[in-house]
């Protein structure tokens, strides 16, 4: 009976001294900050609706980490640091993108937060890191209140209000056109915006919008708005609509003569709202040879993408979405604002300030998505990829990507702020 | 001129298919004295019933139209025999509420079944587009209106000059004294329901071509804007329903091709509104009786 007790006791003494020492017991002053190891916290829908937007949002992180960390890691004030992913699962909900965020920030103590991707969890997510003061850098969410007045949120991909200012350019430019049309869901406030801002830039840099058009949610005639459209005869019509109206929208133009394709004035130019690929089935022929801008296409131009491409394609086995080549951005932007900062000290919240300090510097960041700056408010002034369809391949074909500094340089000549038009 | 005849042909495409509908409410409203609130969802039954006839059998128009016209007429015959008949003793309430009940269940049965996804048929019809004095006009759209008007017309035949219409017509006059006179009261109403719900379907039918996207969703809003066109018909009344669909689909392009488009709805449902003020029966309808 003694002897038992004598070997419990031992046994658990023996545990407790395996688990105080995996236990990193705060080493007294450290020689490299955080033992050379940079813990970066990737926030993704790994389950739930859009499970391939998540998986292609952690292998996009971890294809970043394995070159960076192949390289020998990043290098800060002469110190070599290892990058280590913290992924956590948010079920594309609201509440658990919240809490994932949370515990990244406070438990795994992340010094950067990755993530979230969709809006919905991203706006949450962003509240959370801008409270407990952690950078975070979302791949994929285009709405404004991600951002706005969080200084510590940022993002990779473009906001929808600089998108339709790049459409107004674009269309303005591609089609020497000078008088524009908008038609959109006036019960949407992402198309209301979209049309809004599309009539800002193109009204100011100099051209005339001939037809400002709206229908309400669930509508599916459209002929009274087009025919009236047509009579006013723009050359560019704007459709900052989703994929499920798109093609009753350009099928009902066809049939009304309105398309340059049947003999109209017009040429139709949409949004990244067209991309799905449920778009060219459902439209047709109808759709065939339209423009629409977007964050990504798998035939953009471009070696560095291409080599993203190629070995996303290696490493998953198959073409990674758009939330790939975003998230590996995000990544090698985490890379940059380390550069900026220049030194980690060790202290958390210091290093952390140093990190958002970093990326709010960054000038002009060359991604595999394209180059980018961001503004005061953490959105992104950068490459709007323009993809054309391609109904014979059913495939988006990509086009041209108009750079910041053409569109930059537009408006500057007609006295405005790109910074300015985001708001 | 050409910008007027051209939203006048967008205005009888759209009048003729919310006439189609506006039929089977105003029939169902003329013999039961109800309102069928699932009849918009009837309609999108009917829609996907075609779109599983095109699309899986590979049939062709003519046979797409009867195959999801008979599928419809059966469901809304089976409809009334397990939702409504056994309530028909019921207080009117009960009735509404029921047929709300029956049309969100058709909703979630196909959302359930199919999904949220988007369909879209494939193109049974000819897209030719002519052009007459700058109108465009496409084969699609003669076949549209010709076809409902055709529809139209056969049923104004049954029942204007069949023994069935008369029994329908009787028993809209009045349902407690003809049953008495040996009129199998049943039978009609389940005729009404199947008729009524065909012609939903051809509505559901032809809506489907010419705005090829079918969702299980697609039938509340026009459900309710042919309930819309039925009231200001006049409901109950047959023509009454057609000439309240060609109305509002008039109302609804003209107001759209004249104000703000932003303001159509708005404006199109003031002269709804005006129309039922000066004419509280709508166009075609008679003062009735309030009978039990």
């Amino acid at each position: 009976m003694f002897k038992k007790i004598a070997i419990l006791t031992l046994v658990l003494a023996c545990l407790s001294t395996l688990f105080t020492a995996c236990k990193p017991a705060a080493p007294p002053a450290p020689e490299v900050p955080y033992g050379g190891e940079l813990k970066v916290g990737v926030n993704a829908e790994i389950t739930g609706a859009i499970p391939t937007v998540g998986e292609a949002c952690v292998a996009g992180a971890e294809l970043a980490r394995d070159e960076i960390n192949a390289a020998g890691g990043v290098e800060v004030a002469g110190k070599k640091y290892k990058i280590v992913l913290v992924v956590e699962d948010n079920e594309n909900k609201p509440e658990s993108a919240a809490a994932a965020a949370k515990k990244l920030v406070t438990e795994d103590k992340v010094l950067v937060h990755i993530g979230a991707n969709a809006s919905k969890n991203a706006i949450p997510a962003g509240g959370v890191c801008n409270d407990l003061e952690c950078p975070m850098i979302s791949p994929w969410s285009t709405n404004p209140y991600t951002t706005l007045r969080r200084p510590w949120v940022f993002r990779v991909p473009f906001i929808d209000s600089f998108q339709a200012g790049v459409n107004a350019w674009f269309g303005m430019n591609e089609f020497k056109a000078t008088k524009g049309a908008v038609l959109f869901d006036i019960g949407s406030d992402a198309c209301y915006f979209q049309g809004f801002f599309f009539k800002k830039v193109w009204e100011g840099l100099g051209g005339k919008i001939v037809a400002f058009e709206t229908f309400t949610t669930g509508d599916k005639d459209f002929t009274a708005q087009l025919t009236k459209i047509k009579e006013a005869a723009p050359e560019v019509l704007y459709v900052p609509q989703y994929y499920d109206e798109v093609p009753l929208i350009v099928k009902q133009a066809n049939a009304l003569g309105l398309t340059r394709k049947t003999g109209g004035p017009t040429v139709i130019i949409g949004h990244d709202g067209w991309e799905s690929p449920d778009l060219i089935p459902l439209c047709g022929e109808d759709c065939d040879g339209l423009f629409f801008t977007t964050h990504w296409a798998l035939d953009i131009a471009g070696e560095k993408t291409q080599a993203f491409i190629k070995k996303f394609r290696d490493k998953v086995g198959k073409d990674p979405e758009s939330t790939g080549g975003l998230t590996y951005d995000a990544m090698y932007l985490f890379v940059e604002a380390l550069k900026n900062c220049g030194e980690l000290t060790g202290d958390l919240a210091k290093d952390r300030k140093c990190i958002r300090d970093g990326l709010a510097a960054i000038k002009s960041f060359e991604g595999v998505t394209g180059t980018m700056t961001p503004t005061s408010e953490g959105d992104m002034i950068k490459s709007v990829q323009i993809v054309q369809i391609d109904v014979p391949h059913k495939a988006f074909k990509w086009y041209r990507t108009v750079e910041p500094k053409d569109y930059e340089a537009a408006l500057t000549e007609h006295g405005l702020s790109v910074e300015e038009l985001m708001k | 001129m050409t910008y007027v005849l051209q939203q006048l042909v967008n205005a009888v495409q759209l009048g003729s298919i919310y006439a189609l509908i506006a039929l089977g409410y105003s029939m169902v409203y003329g013999v039961l004295s109800m309102v069928n609130f699932a009849h918009g969802d009837v309609f999108m039954v009917g829609a996907f019933i075609a779109f599983f006839a095109a699309t899986l059998s590979k049939l062709p128009f003519l046979p797409t139209l009867l195959v999801s016209m008979l599928g419809t007429a059966l469901l809304g015959v089976t409809i009334e025999r397990t939702a409504y008949r056994p309530l028909r003793k019921a207080p009117k309430l009960s009735v509404v509420i029921t047929a709300w009940g029956v049309g969100l269940f058709l909703e979630n049965i196909i959302l359930a079944l199919l999904g949220p996804w988007r369909r879209s048929l494939p193109p049974l019809l000819p897209e030719k587009v002519y052009e007459v004095y700058g109108v465009r006009i496409s084969i699609l759209q003669l076949i549209i209106i010709g076809v409902s008007i055709g529809l139209m017309l056969i049923l104004d035949f049954i029942v204007e000059r069949t023994k069935e219409g008369m029994a329908m017509r009787a028993i809209s006059f009045d349902r407690f004294t003809v049953p008495l006179m040996g009129v199998p009261e049943n039978r009609i109403i389940s005729l009404t329901f199947a008729i009524g719900s065909a012609l939903a379907a051809a509505g559901g039918t032809l809506f489907s071509i010419a705005y090829p996207i079918i969702e299980p969703v697609m039938g509340m809003m026009v459900g309710w804007k042919a309930f819309i066109a039925a009231v200001m018909g006049g409901i109950g009344s047959i023509r009454g329903a057609v000439a309240g669909a060609f109305l509002l689909g008039l109302v609804e392009i003209s107001t759209g091709a004249i104000f703000p488009s932003r303001l159509r709805d708005l404006i199109s449902f003031v002269v709804v509104w005006i129309i039922l003020m000066v004419k509280p029966t709508g166009l075609f309808g008679v003062a009735r009786r309030q009978k039990a």
